[in-house]
């Protein structure tokens, strides 16, 4: 008999990993870089979330698309800092890398220098409280708004790639950024959009993590940091399904594991899983065996 | 005003401290076809990725249609009618046909896609295809189809010919015919040196960066000094 309750509970924490995960899997589908600043990302939305429904008492709701807006707006500085000035460079990929982990630690000292290093909260009068009985099981209104939140945010992003002008402009440069030029794309522009939307789906998933555990702290991207890593390497980097897929299946493995196991095991379960999955499909879940073109 | 489609005015390029054009100049005049041609390394290349903003002139004016364009990065010209189909082709072999016909309208739009499929049937036929299933003389086929679609009024074809069984080199060149027939101003690059003469108003051939003979292409097919240092290869 599967257990409803912790079903529900691994499903909508793996779509808040899916969520963070495809910020990843975007960027490095498109640029063929990581961008390490994305976990700082997640974790100046929770507190910046927590501080507008604290200080300017809006709803939660409400809360949510303007830390979208917030993460965006990150999403263009972390290109036009960490990444625009080194893209010429050889070396892009690594310079990229180091330059986007230096800038992840700016954002969280300023984060720590506006907001100190305690743990943040929200105020308790402004949790939505709702429950639903589904099957014997308690599902929390905060954890329904995730799941849809999440799962709507990466369709969206799905089909804005698959189906839309700026999709097919984004995979035009991820295949062939100099042919992409010649047809008049123009690449910085399309570029520092899809880090924009990027982070802000980061964004989303930083607020929407601090609203399931009621809780913001300065190491909570670093915590999420190498789960969405593996999530999008499980998943086969640049592949959007497979980061969803992964982040679920993370997700799910880790409720299982504390409900039926112990939480001191959760991580070893959670990546001896993913470890297997690489053995059996190297590619990824998604991966496509392909090999770049120079 | 009387200007030409395209002035090249003491064009000169350079990678590091490698000069790869010389102060070369040119002009296309409106519903003309251009040719530059010339051994591989010559510079051609270099000169029509100036033209369109892809690489930065170390030097020298451009203009296209009366404005000086010797700055204007790749993405405006596309969307103002300067349009390249590229060495190579530069086909978009992970996107479907009409994903690369859409690409080329990037700025103009759409509207075109009918008029390149009703010309080219095969590529209306796999049109939901991914394009790298298509045969290189398709894929060059495609690549002129999708500049099309950008609505040019001055084409840069680079190599269009290049590594094509003859039979679809014949086909290239009738397209060539038809492009110029609509009254686009066309410049081409070619190694195929004969051929692209044979169809040039105007030709001009280049060795180690510089304008060596320049003549209508019936003149420098005539010109025997031409012939023998430049073209001997040539078929």
């Amino acid at each position: 008999m599967v257990d409803i309750q912790q079903l529900f509970n691994g499903l909508s924490l793996g779509s808040l990993y899916a969520l963070f995960a495809i910020g990843f899997a975007l960027v490095f589908g498109i640029l063929d870089r990581l961008n390490l600043a994305h976990p700082a990302v997640f974790a100046v939305a929770a507190y910046v979330g927590i501080d507008l429904v604290t200080s300017l008492s809006i709803s939660v709701w409400l809360m949510l698309p303007v830390v979208f807006v917030v993460g965006a707006l990150l999403g263009l500085v972390i290109e036009r800092v960490a990444f625009r000035p080194l893209k010429n460079r050889p070396d892009a990929h690594f310079a990229g890398l180091i330059s986007s982990i230096a800038l992840a630690g700016v954002f969280i000292a300023l984060l720590q220098g506006t907001y100190g290093p305690d743990t943040h909260r929200f105020p308790a009068e402004a949790l939505p409280e709702t429950t639903f009985t589904v099957a014997g099981a308690q599902i929390s209104l905060v954890q329904v708004a995730i799941l849809v939140i999440s799962v709507l945010l990466v369709v969206a992003l799905g089909f804005l790639v698959a189906r839309t002008r700026l999709g097919r402009g984004m995979r035009a440069i991820a295949e062939n950024p100099t042919a992409a030029r010649v047809l008049g794309v123009n690449v910085d522009r399309v570029t520092a959009t899809t880090f924009a939307i990027s982070s802000a789906l980061g964004a989303v998933a930083g607020a929407l993590f601090a609203l399931n555990v009621n809780t913001a702290q300065l190491g909570m991207g670093s915590a999420i940091e190498l789960k969405g890593l593996a999530v999008i390497i499980v998943g086969g980097m640049s592949s959007l399904p497979g980061a969803l897929v992964g982040g679920l299946l993370l997700g799910v493995a880790e409720v299982f594991t504390v409900q039926y196991i112990g939480s001191s095991w959760r991580d070893l379960v959670a990546f001896a899983l993913l470890f297997l999955i690489l053995v059996v499909r190297p590619q990824g879940l998604f991966g496509k065996r392909k090999v770049r073109e120079v | 005003m009387n200007d030409a489609m395209l002035t090249v005015d003491r064009l000169r390029v350079s990678y590091g401290r490698v000069e790869a054009v010389r102060e070369v100049s040119f002009r296309a005049e409106e519903g003309s076809l251009v040719t530059l041609v010339g051994a591989n390394g010559a510079g051609k290349s270099s000169i029509v990725n100036a033209i369109s903003g892809i690489v930065r002139p170390r030097g020298g004016r451009i203009r296209f249609r009366g404005k000086d364009i010797t700055r204007t990065p790749a993405h405006r010209l596309v969307g103002q009618g300067l349009v390249q189909v590229p060495e190579g082709r530069q086909i978009l072999t992970s996107l479907t046909i009409e994903e690369n016909l859409q690409m080329g309208g990037w700025h103009a739009g759409s509207a075109g896609i009918d008029d390149v499929y009703d010309r080219f049937p095969v590529l209306a036929e796999r049109r939901r295809l991914p394009a790298g299933s298509l045969s290189g003389g398709e894929q060059q086929m495609l690549a002129i189809g999708r500049a099309l679609v950008a609505e040019p009024s001055l084409i840069l074809l680079d190599e269009p010919s290049m590594g094509l069984a003859p039979l679809i080199v014949d086909e290239v060149f009738a397209v060539i015919g038809e492009i110029r027939a609509r009254g686009t101003t066309v410049v081409l690059i070619e190694q195929n040196a004969r051929r692209a003469l044979g169809v040039a108003d105007r030709g001009y051939v280049l060795a180690s960066g510089e304008i060596v003979h320049e003549g209508t292409g019936a003149e420098l097919l005539a010109d025997d000094r031409v012939v023998s240092a430049y073209l001997g290869i040539a078929t």
